[in-house]
């Protein structure tokens, strides 16, 4: 894989293909834990690690496993089963070797055990039919979106707050309207990427 | 009925394999809960409000069981006498009583004093006009009153009178909340048994205050040369009353020239009265 196509797939996962603004998956974050920048922060950081590490372990199970004995069709259960015992692994093991990095976390950690981001970056890296080293790009790249996503969301959240606006609009309504407009924004980058890689 | 053995057995083998790791993680990398620190939490009232100076309650515990030498057991204002007896019987310490501590507005810049330099039209709260060139006062320092304090409180002890925010000391438990959003920073968490306080939080020079406001401190440094206890200095511009060597004499208040240090009464005490000795 040349470098190129490395940098496409990161940039691609990160602008193009943003999880949260144009494939419309992690939305309960992303509306939940905008609010404060803090939050947000340790929200992201949650979720990289988590996608990254995701990503590693399911893939062999895919290529290995399921798509050798032929049950490809198990995927979902599979990966829901293996990301949920992961999750767990990874806060048992922060908890006691590194347990400021827990305590920065905090409870975000468990909340993405269910979160459908992090589903979505392993089913669909076998979907791309990506090797490892690309899914593990991939997943990277799609962390490092979903980080854009909440950080602009909670600028343009803080923003809204001081402002005057109708009763009618308060709290969630304000909130999704941003987001769909956050969204339109994103949908200016499509076939930038292609035009300039060439692919 | 081989299509279905596979999938199921693969999906047992994993969950098994999960489950027999997550439990030998959990008992090989298991931390030990210090259980000091768990009774502690249990009698906090678990309101994280930060009045202890420490992150929360659950910070407060731990560092509670850490140095029971080192750390007060009286130090959670809301949960007041009773809790910390009870922390003091879990460590076997002598009970204190808790301090009690109130909210307190440094400035006296109420619509008499002070005027607004702009016909404000925005969203009325005092984050949203802070933004907008300071605030609509002609004192960028003291209190906007669009009341964002008023809003914060949960018991309804600090009140927006006159453009100025003021706190009812019987009401207030000093959590702190009111402090916390506003967007000047003048409202202090004080010892309830302190009762002088400076009404004045500009950083201007004593000329640009006067024209700002008739309740402004000059910064004449009167209080500092009357004050015995080396309690009273100016600071930016402004008095600063030193909590720790403060003695609620009050002989400041009496010299200050613009009538900005206040002194609040004591508590279950009459006014005094003069009486005429001729009568």
């Amino acid at each position: 894989m040349s470098l190129t196509a490395a940098f496409y797939i990161v940039l691609s996962a990160i602008i193009t293909n943003n999880y949260v603004l144009s494939k419309f998956l992690g939305i309960c974050p992303f509306l939940g834990v905008s609010k404060k920048l803090d939050n947000a922060m340790g929200m992201s950081v949650a979720v990289i690690i988590v996608m990254v590490i995701a990503t590693a372990v399911t893939w062999p199970i895919q290529t290995y496993l399921l798509d050798k004995k032929g049950i490809g069709y198990m995927q979902t259960i599979v990966f829901i089963l293996v990301i949920a015992a992961l999750v767990q692994m990874i806060e048992i093991f922060l908890k006691k070797y590194i347990p400021s990095l827990h305590k920065a976390l905090g409870i975000y950690l468990p909340l993405i055990t269910t979160n459908c981001a992090v589903l979505g970056v392993c089913v669909l890296n076998i979907d791309n039919e990506y090797n490892f080293l690309q899914s593990i790009l991939n997943a990277f790249g799609s962390g490092v979106g979903f980080t854009l996503a909440m950080f602009l969301f909670a600028g343009v959240r803080s923003k809204i707050e001081t402002n005057d606006y109708p009763e009618a609009f308060k709290g969630i309504a304000s909130t999704l309207v941003a987001a769909s407009i956050t969204s339109l924004c994103f949908l200016g980058f499509s076939g930038m990427l292609e035009k300039i890689f060439g692919m | 009925m081989a299509n279905y053995i596979a999938p199921v057995v693969l999906t047992v083998v994993i969950a098994f394999i999960a489950s027999a790791l997550l439990s030998l993680a959990a008992k090989f990398m298991a931390v030990p809960v210090d259980e000091t620190a768990v009774a502690i939490r249990n009698q906090l009232p678990g309101a994280n409000c930060g009045a202890c100076g420490f992150a929360g309650c659950d910070d407060y515990a731990a560092a509670l069981a850490a140095d029971p030498e080192g750390i007060k057991t009286n130090l959670c204002v809301p949960g007041a006498d009773g809790v910390a007896a009870a922390i003091a019987a879990i460590l076997g310490q002598e009970a204190l009583d808790v301090i009690e501590q109130v909210a307190n507005v440094r400035c006296s810049g109420d619509c008499k004093a002070t005027k607004s330099e702009m016909d404000y039209q925005g969203l009325k709260t005092c984050a949203a006009v802070k933004g907008f060139f300071g605030g609509p006062g002609v004192c960028k320092y003291g209190c906007i009153g669009f009341g964002d304090c008023e809003r914060a409180c949960p018991y309804g002890a600090i009140q927006v009178c006159n453009g100025l925010a003021r706190v009812n000391r019987e009401v207030c438990v000093g959590c702190g909340m009111c402090a916390s959003v506003c967007p000047q920073q003048i409202i202090d968490i004080i010892a309830d048994v302190k009762r002088v306080y400076v009404g004045c939080n500009s950083a201007d020079k004593g000329k640009d205050t006067t024209k700002a406001c008739s309740a402004g401190c000059i910064g004449c440094k009167l209080c500092e040369k009357e004050c015995k206890f080396d309690a009273i200095h100016v600071v930016n511009n402004h008095a600063v009353i030193d909590p720790d060597k403060c003695k609620n004499c009050g002989l400041c208040a009496k010299k200050c020239p613009k009538k900005v240090i206040h002194v609040f009464p004591k508590p279950n005490v009459k006014p005094f009265v003069k009486v005429d000795a001729a009568s």
